[in-house]
């Protein structure tokens, strides 16, 4: 691991001064906040990480969670996940992420694991991991070895000639379909940014992730008040039954009423470059007779425009049966 | 009545062989910190800082670790668990993938299970850390201590203590009754020759009796 100073600042204010000094926020950044370490730590490990400076946010003020005067819900940026996930009104009014956090990583892993670090969290591409390989998104312009390598786990939607990494989060996926807000402190002060928008596509440049620029410093995330009647399922499909990354993934917000669906959000994991919103299976599905035909009919949408490579075909039927029985399992709940 | 004697020596044992040889020099090299000498300090003794390499860069921290407080100076790259098993030469919390991903390194901090691995020993200036030492004694076992040797909970026992300390924590956690859901709560330990039921058994006994 790279030498480092570690710096604790006194308020955000101060963190994000100090972050404002590095040349990228993204891949090569030279000042790092550090949270709960499990991705940022593992990353410096493999020298995939190797920042000069890392500014510790785990005493700032951002580890609550609480109401907004619009109904919503704040979480904090430091917020651990296994707090978040068993938090009485995240179990009650937002099933679909107390879910999703829990069928992700260890106890140990979510006690450590925070909001932000959870939504900044990087690819588990076994060539992203490793620098003695090429990678277009740690040295952008060596080349993408997985798209004719070993490419079983990754991406089979949002992806470029540049890159096929998949997005690993669960948190993320149930974001999208709780369509969260992601707010950011920054060097120029406050701003709001819609979960579909904080991730970007690889396209040519995959090295950049996120919307995130030198100085922002994620404070927390809001959620919208909840749906009345709407029903919560994360299902997630993986090689093991526990403590394993998704393949497929589905996060799904509906609500049924006189047996057609009024209203869905679906998002989908395991199978996107970003957490994969699905509008086309939204559609889909508004106004149809709540049934397994119209289910199918949704996933047959989300997965329209997957493109298979070479060793993750499969997951694209995995994809919509994992939307199918979701959607199944919310209907009849 | 078993005889354990051999296995009770005080004047020579692997652990302390290897405590002693180590702790003094060549982990401290390899981990990249030093502990400060309370009783040399103390003493305003010339070369109070002696008791290990002057490491470029090191900056202080004091650990409360199972109830004790050590004032420590250490390379800011250390991890909590080379700190402790290097610097603190408490070994029975071990390093097994050193990437989070196999649990052997779970200690507590402030009553909550954490890979002690994947987080710097910086980090944890002022915060209450247990290790397995701080759980029992021999003469004194903690009851899941207790239990794993009633149901043989191990073969090698390298991921002992990270089980054991995972267990602990789990009796505070959200966990349903069933075998299914301690397992699905211990699935960040990772034990290579298959203990897995005896440890669930071990477990479910230390809950039923709770």
């Amino acid at each position: 691991m790279h030498t480092f100073e570690f710096i604790r600042p006194d308020d955000a204010a101060a963190a994000v001064r100090v972050a404002a000094q590095t040349k990228t926020a993204q891949q090569g950044a030279d000042v790092r906040f550090l949270a709960g370490g499990t991705t940022l730590l593992d990353l410096m490990k493999l020298n995939v990480e190797t920042p000069a400076r890392l500014i510790d946010i785990n005493r700032l003020p951002l580890a609550q969670v609480e109401a907004t005067p619009d109904g919503g819900l704040k979480i904090g940026a430091t917020v651990r996940n296994s707090d978040l996930a068993h938090h009485p009104t995240v179990r009650r009014d937002y099933a679909v992420l107390s879910q999703s956090i829990l069928a992700g990583a260890s106890a140990q892993l979510r006690n450590m694991a925070t909001t932000a670090g959870n939504l900044l969290q990087r690819t588990r591409c076994m060539y992203f991991r490793d620098t003695a390989m090429p990678c277009n998104k740690r040295e952008p312009g060596t080349g993408c070895p997985a798209i004719t390598g070993s490419n079983r786990t990754l991406a089979v939607l949002g992806t470029s000639e540049s890159c096929i990494a998949t997005n690993p989060s669960d948190m993320n996926v149930a974001m999208a379909a709780l369509e969260a807000t992601v707010h950011v402190q920054g060097a120029k002060g406050p701003r709001a940014v819609p979960i579909g928008e904080f991730h970007l596509l690889p396209g040519r440049t995959p090295q950049r992730e996120t919307v995130v620029e030198p100085g922002d410093l994620v404070t927390h995330v809001t959620l919208p008040p909840p749906i009345a009647g709407s029903k919560h399922v994360y299902l997630k499909l993986r090689d093991r039954a526990s403590y394993e990354f998704a393949l497929a993934s589905a996060a799904v917000v509906i609500t049924v009423a006189g047996g057609r669906v009024t209203r869905a959000r679906v998002a989908l994991g395991g199978v996107g470059t970003k957490p994969w919103r699905s509008p086309e299976a939204e559609a889909a599905l508004v106004g149809q007779v709540a049934s397994a035909t119209h289910f199918r009919n949704a996933a047959e949408a989300a997965m329209a425009g997957a493109k298979p490579q070479s060793e993750n075909a499969f997951k694209i039927e995995l994809a919509k049966r994992c939307l199918t029985h979701a959607l199944q399992t919310a209907a009849t709940s | 009545m078993r005889d354990d004697s051999h296995v009770r020596r005080p004047d020579l044992t692997r652990r302390a062989f290897l405590s002693t040889a180590g702790a003094s020099a060549a982990a401290v090299a390899i981990a990249g910190c030093a502990p400060v000498s309370h009783s040399a300090a103390e003493r305003g003794a010339p070369g109070a800082a002696a008791a290990g390499p002057n490491i470029e860069g090191a900056v202080p921290v004091t650990l409360r670790i199972n109830g004790k407080e050590h004032r420590l100076q250490v390379d800011p790259r250390t991890t909590l668990l080379d700190c402790v098993r290097e610097v603190v030469v408490l070994t029975g919390t071990k390093k097994g993938c050193d990437h989070g991903q196999c649990g052997a390194c779970t200690v507590h901090v402030n009553g909550r299970r954490v890979n002690s691995c994947l987080s710097l020993a910086l980090m944890h200036d002022g915060v209450e850390i247990t290790t397995i030492e701080g759980l029992g004694t021999p003469d004194a076992l903690h009851p899941m201590q207790a239990a794993f040797v009633a149901f043989d909970g191990y073969q090698c026992g390298y991921c002992t203590s990270g089980q054991i300390m995972s267990a602990v924590a789990l009796l505070k956690e959200p966990c349903g009754p069933d075998d299914a859901d301690v397992k699905e709560l211990m699935s960040g330990n990772t034990c290579r020759c298959g203990a897995y039921p005896n440890i669930v058994a071990a477990i479910q006994q230390v809950r039923r009796n709770a």
